[in-house]
């Protein structure tokens, strides 16, 4: 493993604050399972999350149709969510690529313990943004104040009035 | 576009301690973190309260689990550790019982240190062994100790650091490389430290816990115990771990490692064992005891300068036939303390009598300023004699392992003038 990976937290921020709708691949019809829990999550913050699964494509996951790749998604998305192992994660971002710039979303958001640098790479030199080895419910949680309820070190020393919901 | 930066700004251990966790509040931007004196919380619906119960969401639903005062000591004691999370509980026992409840099964098996806090050694060999947990203790002062007394059911190792009431420091990173070389956590109890001056964490510890009853209450007024993991250990590395890395029943099938990553054990100890079993730390205490970490650092440095002043003192006295305070230059474990707590070797020691029994219930008998009272890590001074009280339910030999013998007196300095107490003291051993 290369070294570690820092994010600024403005930059996650950002994200958070600028995508609507977010691919989420590899989604588990279970409702135990972490990807349940991080799109029951951001569906309740805002996000409309796709599932993405070919297992389980035309059925209906969270109220969401799941599709069997993301170029079957009938519409843009904004964010690709990759519940996937870390060599996976390289076919994930290939697909990514092959889709129209204007239907592919922006970002590539790698799951905690999903990291591929070298598909990373090629990513943003497409121009994506590219988070790896993170969750977007955890981050979430930790930048607009939740995850420190659950005694969770956020990092945030600040005086300023804390602000819930991106 | 790339969004690796430049590493963040590092706040120090005297702004953490002020800061951490207590962001001013979102709605009426107290400054001061307010006391939630409340045991519920309402559900915005039926959907929201389902995503509470299932662990969906974060939020809160009732004080035995989450509240939001009790949240601000949890984060700001994971900040001070540099650990990724905590759990608070209604004391330093009931942090332990819910550490090792998270990682034990019945027939499982731990290694402990023979010098801990004699509350914790009746706690592991008599009422653990009730549940099924069974501990075999060492001497830590050689760290292949631990090794040798790994066994195939063994899933801890468990020390104090800075050792209760022994005055002995560990050699923390060699243990810490036998427990990763047998590949279970290193559980530090650092309460007698405090994150100020030692951060087991930074050493390779995995799990710390305290009871904030101590310096970090630091006044005498607030009981309370903290469990902080560092996020750090792989538990699903083998198979020993079946509590974090196994559907719980206890929780629909839901798998604490896999679902909440570095996080999971305080999860696991706060959705299971709080739940189950109650040990909460209450929203009061929570408060004395952030209000109180705000001047910690400065305590401590008050409290490691009296010691020293204490113990320079008593180390020459002709009834004192031996003082054993790592911040002594003539301590064995003074190079050790030096490694390990350069800022200095805390404020609790203790001194063996040249008399016996009798002269140990004589000096703490005759001081006037020091607190006759089974406590550490108060403002005030404090004088006990663990045989006669808080070891007293050991045999003799194990109150001699745990460096708690018929003429052992222990002391814990507090805030007092330097002079007044070593005059205490004087007066006290006058009467001996």
């Amino acid at each position: 493993m290369s070294d570690a990976l820092i994010y600024s937290d403005d930059s996650i921020r950002k994200i958070l604050r600028s995508v609507k709708t977010i691919a989420l691949v590899g989604a588990s019809p279970k409702w135990v399972r972490p990807s349940s829990f991080v799109m029951k999550y951001l569906q309740g913050k805002g996000y409309r999350v796709i599932p993405v699964n070919p297992g389980h494509a035309g059925k209906e996951i969270l109220g969401e149709m799941v599709y069997a790749s993301l170029a079957d998604i009938p519409h843009p998305f904004d964010m690709v969510d990759v519940f996937r192992s870390s060599e996976a994660a390289a076919s994930v971002v290939d697909e990514v690529l092959a889709l129209p710039a204007s239907q592919r979303g922006k970002v590539i958001w790698m799951q905690l313990t999903v990291r591929n640098d070298e598909a990373a790479t090629k990513a943003e030199q497409a121009g994506l943004a590219v988070i790896m080895d993170r969750c977007p419910k955890i981050e979430f949680g930790r930048l607009f104040g939740e995850l420190g309820w659950s005694g969770v070190n956020s990092g945030i020393i600040s005086s300023k009035r804390r602000k819930l919901g991106a | 576009m790339s969004n690796k930066t430049d590493k963040p700004w590092e706040y120090g251990d005297e702004t953490k301690a002020v800061h951490a966790g207590s962001q001013p509040d979102p709605v009426t931007g107290a400054r001061n973190t307010p006391i939630y004196q409340t045991t519920s919380y309402v559900f915005d619906d039926v959907e929201h309260a389902a995503d509470l119960f299932n662990l969906q969401t974060f939020g809160f639903i009732y004080s035995r689990l989450t509240n939001p005062t009790v949240a601000v000591l949890e984060e700001r004691m994971a900040s001070l550790e540099n650990g990724r999370a905590s759990v608070c509980a209604a004391s330093g026992h009931a942090a332990q019982f819910l550490t090792f409840f998270s990682l034990l099964e019945p027939g499982d098996h731990f290694i402990a240190s023979r010098n801990l806090y004699g509350g914790s050694i009746t706690q592991f060999g008599v009422s653990f062994k009730r549940l099924g947990w069974n501990c075999t203790f060492v001497d830590p002062t050689d760290p292949e100790n631990f090794r040798n007394a790994v066994t195939p059911k063994t899933k801890a190792i468990f020390i104090e650091v800075l050792a209760n009431p022994g005055g002995i420091v560990l050699d923390l990173e060699a243990i810490s490389a036998v427990a990763q070389d047998v590949h279970v956590p290193l559980i530090v109890d650092n309460t007698l430290a405090t994150p100020y001056l030692l951060q087991p964490m930074s050493w390779g510890a995995d799990l710390v816990v305290h009871s904030t009853t101590k310096f970090l209450s630091g006044h005498g007024t607030s009981l309370g115990g903290v469990l902080i993991e560092s996020g750090k250990f792989d538990w699903a590395a083998d198979d020993k771990f079946p509590t974090m890395t196994q559907p719980d029943p206890a929780y629909h099938g839901l798998t604490f490692y896999e679902t909440f990553g570095d996080f999971g054990f305080t999860m696991k100890a706060r959705a299971v064992g709080l739940r189950d079993f109650g040990p909460s730390m209450s929203p009061a205490n929570a408060f004395y005891t952030i209000t109180a970490i705000e001047s910690l650092p400065a305590r401590m440095d008050r409290h490691v300068k009296n010691a020293i002043a204490v113990a320079e003192f008593l180390e020459t006295h002709p009834k004192i036939k031996r003082v054993s305070y790592a911040g002594l230059k003539s301590s064995p474990y003074n190079d050790l303390a030096n490694k390990y707590m350069p800022k200095g070797a805390g404020a609790v020691f203790s001194c063996e009598l040249v008399g016996g029994y009798d002269a140990g219930v004589k000096l703490v008998e005759g001081v006037n300023l020091f607190s006759h009272l089974a406590n550490v890590g108060d403002t005030r001074s404090l004088i006990l004699h663990p045989a006669s009280t808080t070891h007293r339910q050991l045999t003799d030999e194990q109150r001699d392992a745990a460096g708690a013998g018929a003429n052992v007196i222990r002391l814990s300095i507090g805030q007092e003038t330097a002079e007044d107490l070593i005059h205490d003291l004087d007066v006290g051993l006058s009467k001996v």
